[in-house]
């Protein structure tokens, strides 16, 4: 036998295993259970794991190699390239929001990719960007600001649609099987949420402007059955956080929003997620108090939707920092001891570390170099606001602004450096109230903040934080602000947009830029293997960028 | 909230301009379409007698405690422009039977029966649609009758000395600034300006400059265009606009930015201290 008959022969034989080894879903589609593994070779929920840390295990692209990285396709999602579009939706009229913007997560299984925009499903083919099917959901209408991707349950695929309808799809065929309405249209809530699945629930938050309560649900993947509502803030006499809130009034239009992904503990079952700001906004005069659990990390148990903590990172907000950030769970040795620890940087500018199991305080410290709005640290951990920092008519002089320090874009967490990596953009604005109505006024208004352009920004950076001490490690200056979500893998690189219009490989004990190209991204970068190749996908629009190693 | 909404807000604006274009086209998913109304408040038709007539009987009968801009009251009445029970009516019937039997729900001011029939009941529920309709973006209110705030609350003696002690050394109020305090209606503006360095909404900030030392010594001087890790682009007064790959410190960038002074004051102001300046350049005429 030859050298290559017995090279085919034994690629024959390993044939079974290297499809086995492809397709591990298989036509059970994706089992729950695999979410719980670390993330490496796919990409099958919205942080990858249920971590958040965005840490792949793969390096076969790393410090050294990832200069060679090479384009491997473009691949195009809009709606107006055609190609069986599957229709669904409750709208009486068709609305198409524009330009596609493919800004949340993008799930690989079984090598395909699950790319999304609101109103919009696609599966595309991850060998080469070919569309597979489309799905386009016909809306009522409402804020059509982003989509932050699906969720996958076995064969099933769950999204949320801007007009509040949590929408069921074969994952193969793309054809629906159900939808339910998720929240009040009236109400103006919109969806944006990647679903998460943790074992057999769709956990799906919502968002809204207008003062309403915020809530979190879990839906039944088979059926579609509500199974739990947390509210974020109390609705009735006698609920938890009451006394935080004037009245009862006042905090059941309180907000606390819970449109960003959370991460899931399963050795405690806790769901933990950042709620979003307090309503009316910048308004808190009608809203006296801590306004509970707006703006915190709280901890659900998955099977309930029973809270088990709370930490509030932004006490009584009144500048529309949202805690709706993707927060990082770590475990490290602090003080010769084992902690089970989540950690978060929030928008306003502080950084917090807390015991994921106790929801105890362990760090609280400033990483946004100018964040002014604080008094001081309470006992507690939390940090105490100066309204002297509010909207005042006369204007005051604010960092960060609205935007914040940082955003929902994804951080990230490298357990090689110990390090938590976020951006960090420092901007100043002047605020002024415009609507000093003694009641408060409403949603996000009765304000104006001016901003100073570039001027206003003291300094934009990649930023490096070690988790349990609070204190920046390393930052690397960056020209453009703005979001961008972050990846950390083994291969010691950081992958991230540079605030400039480039796609950036940094190094990730330094910061210092190893690859680039010039591709403006939209959404956070991600990796996994594909016929033995590690992968990185970003999205820019509606354009997909495939990178990898040959 | 979310920092790409200005954005999409613009967009729908944009798009709210051709709304008039809207008709009987086919539906193609992804074709650029004029945007709905953006919620069910803003979608409904509304009856504009029937609202005119239930205008009066709120007037009569319910602003008292929920405020005559449905925004809630002293009395406890409850702000209706936020109420889902409001938001969730179609034509009056969730608002009259309240109306009609009052509320009683516990944490909440008690509401008193209201005398008055279904039709009536019906034109209040009309009239509530008609303003909610009117409701801003991002959950605003309806626009209010103009008020006037006045920002001038700080010592303009102060800013004085301020301004000889911190801007003196750039600006004089005899020279660049001079009648500075007449060229801003709005003292907003002069104080959003002045913060800004001139290079704020429709300021002239002099632009940043920068400097490239090339490897042979070779030295380019222009604008700043653009700046990142990995270029450096200039706009020279001939037009062009030539660009340097970065690698590191080579070549040697130095830019020159006439507003860092500005910048670096950011951190250092109190609000006091800006309201003071503010309060003296107005009176510099």
């Amino acid at each position: 036998m030859s050298r290559t008959k017995i090279l085919f022969s034994l690629s024959l034989l390993l044939l079974p295993a290297l499809l086995v080894s492809q397709s591990p879903a298989g036509s059970a589609g994706l089992d729950p259970a695999s979410l719980l593994k670390p993330l490496s070779d796919t990409w099958p929920t919205y942080s990858g794991d249920y971590t958040g840390r965005r840490y792949s295990a793969l390096k076969q692209v790393d410090r050294t190699t990832v200069k060679n990285l090479t384009l491997g396709w473009i691949g195009r999602v809009n709606p107006s390239l055609g190609g069986g579009t599957i229709v669904g939706g409750e709208g009486a009229e068709e609305w198409a929001p524009g330009n596609v913007s493919v800004r949340g997560a993008i799930l690989m299984v079984d090598g395909i990719l699950y790319p999304t925009a609101p109103d919009h499903v696609w599966a595309v083919d991850a060998r080469d960007g070919r569309q597979l099917w489309h799905y386009y959901w016909k809306t009522r209408g409402g804020t059509h600001i982003g989509n932050r991707g699906v969720g996958i349950w076995r064969n099933y695929l769950f999204f949320e649609t801007p007009d509040n309808y949590l929408v069921s799809l074969d994952v193969k065929t793309g054809k629906e099987r159900w939808h339910v309405e998720l929240a009040d249209f009236d109400q103006q809530y919109f969806s944006t949420m990647a679903p998460i699945i943790v074992g057999d629930h769709v956990i799906v938050g919502t968002g809204n402007d207008l003062d309403s309560p915020g809530f979190l649900q879990s839906y039944h993947p088979e059926t579609g059955k509500l199974e739990w509502k947390f509210y974020t803030v109390p609705m009735n006499i006698g609920d938890p956080g009451l006394e935080t809130w004037p009245n009862l009034d006042a905090a059941r239009h309180g907000g606390g929003f819970s449109w960003v992904p959370g991460v899931y503990d399963p050795e405690t079952k806790l769901y933990i997620f950042g709620t979003g700001n307090p309503t009316p906004g910048y308004t808190g005069a009608g809203r006296k108090g801590d306004n509970l659990f707006t703006c915190s990390l709280v901890a659900v148990h998955v099977d309930t939707g029973k809270m088990a903590w709370y930490f509030q990172t932004s006490v009584h907000d009144t500048h529309d920092w949202d805690s709706a950030q993707t927060p990082i769970l770590i475990d490290a040795t602090i003080n010769g001891q084992q902690r089970k620890l989540v950690s978060t940087a929030a928008r306003n500018g502080y950084f917090y570390t807390v015991d994921r199991v106790t929801g105890k305080h362990v760090v609280s410290s400033k990483y946004g170099m100018y964040s002014n709005w604080a008094k001081g640290q309470r006992p507690d951990g939390t940090i105490e606001p100066d309204p002297l920092k509010e909207a005042i008519i006369p204007g005051s002089l604010v960092s960060p602004v609205e935007g914040g320090v940082a955003n929902w874009p994804p951080p990230a967490y490298s357990p090689d450096t110990g390090w938590f990596y976020t951006r960090e953009n420092n901007g100043f604005n002047m605020l002024y109230l415009t609507d000093p109505d003694p009641r408060g006024s409403m949603g996000l208004a009765g304000k104006q903040p001016f901003g100073f352009g570039n001027l206003g920004s003291s300094g934009d950076f990649l930023t490096a934080i070690d988790p349990k001490t609070g204190k920046v490690a390393w930052r690397h200056k960056l020209y453009g602000g703005g979001g961008g979500g972050l990846l950390a893998t083994a291969g010691g690189v950081l992958f991230s947009s540079d605030g400039s219009g480039n796609f950036v490989g940094f190094d990730a004990r330094n910061g210092n830029p190893l690859w680039h190209t010039r591709i403006n991204i939209s959404n956070a970068p991600q990796t996994y293997m594909l016929d033995g190749r590690q992968h990185v996908l970003v999205a820019s629009g509606d354009t997909l960028y495939d990178f990898l190693l040959y | 909230m979310h920092w790409t909404l200005l954005v999409i807000f613009m967009t729908a604006a944009l798009a709210g301009q051709q709304r008039g274009a809207r008709g009987g086209l086919p539906a193609v998913p992804g074709t650029a379409r004029p945007a709905p109304a953006n919620f069910p408040a803003q979608q409904r038709p509304i009856d504009t007698a029937l609202a005119a007539r239930g205008s009066t009987l709120y007037g009569t009968h319910c602003s008292t405690c929920h405020g005559g801009d449905l925004r809630g009251g002293d009395k406890g009445g409850t702000n209706l422009l936020r109420s889902a029970l409001v938001l969730n009516d179609q034509a009056g019937e969730l608002i009259f039977p309240v109306v009609r039997d009052g509320l009683n729900n516990p944490g909440m001011s008690p509401m008193p029966k209201i005398p008055v029939n279904q039709e009536d009941g019906k034109a209040i529920a009309e009239y509530i649609h008609s303003v909610a309709a009117t409701a801003q973006r991002q959950g605003g209110p309806p626009p209010g009758p103009p008020v006037t705030l006045n920002i001038l609350v700080g010592d303009a003696a102060a800013g004085k000395t301020y301004f000889a002690s911190k801007c003196s050394s750039c600006h004089s109020v005899t020279g660049d600034l001079n009648g500075i305090g007449t060229r801003f209606p709005n003292p907003r503006d002069l104080q959003n300006s002045w913060l800004a360095g001139g290079g704020g909404r429709g300021g002239n900030a002099k632009p940043v400059m920068v400097t490239v030392t090339l490897q042979n010594g070779q030295k380019v001087e222009g604008q700043l265009n653009r700046i990142d890790d990995f270029i450096v682009i200039l706009n020279l007064p001939d037009g062009s606009t030539p660009s340097f790959r970065r690698n590191g410190d080579v070549p040697k960038v130095d830019i020159r930015d006439p507003r860092a002074a500005h910048r670096n004051l950011l951190p250092e102001y109190t609000d006091r201290d800006i309201h003071n300046v503010t309060a003296y350049l107005v009176t510099v005429k």
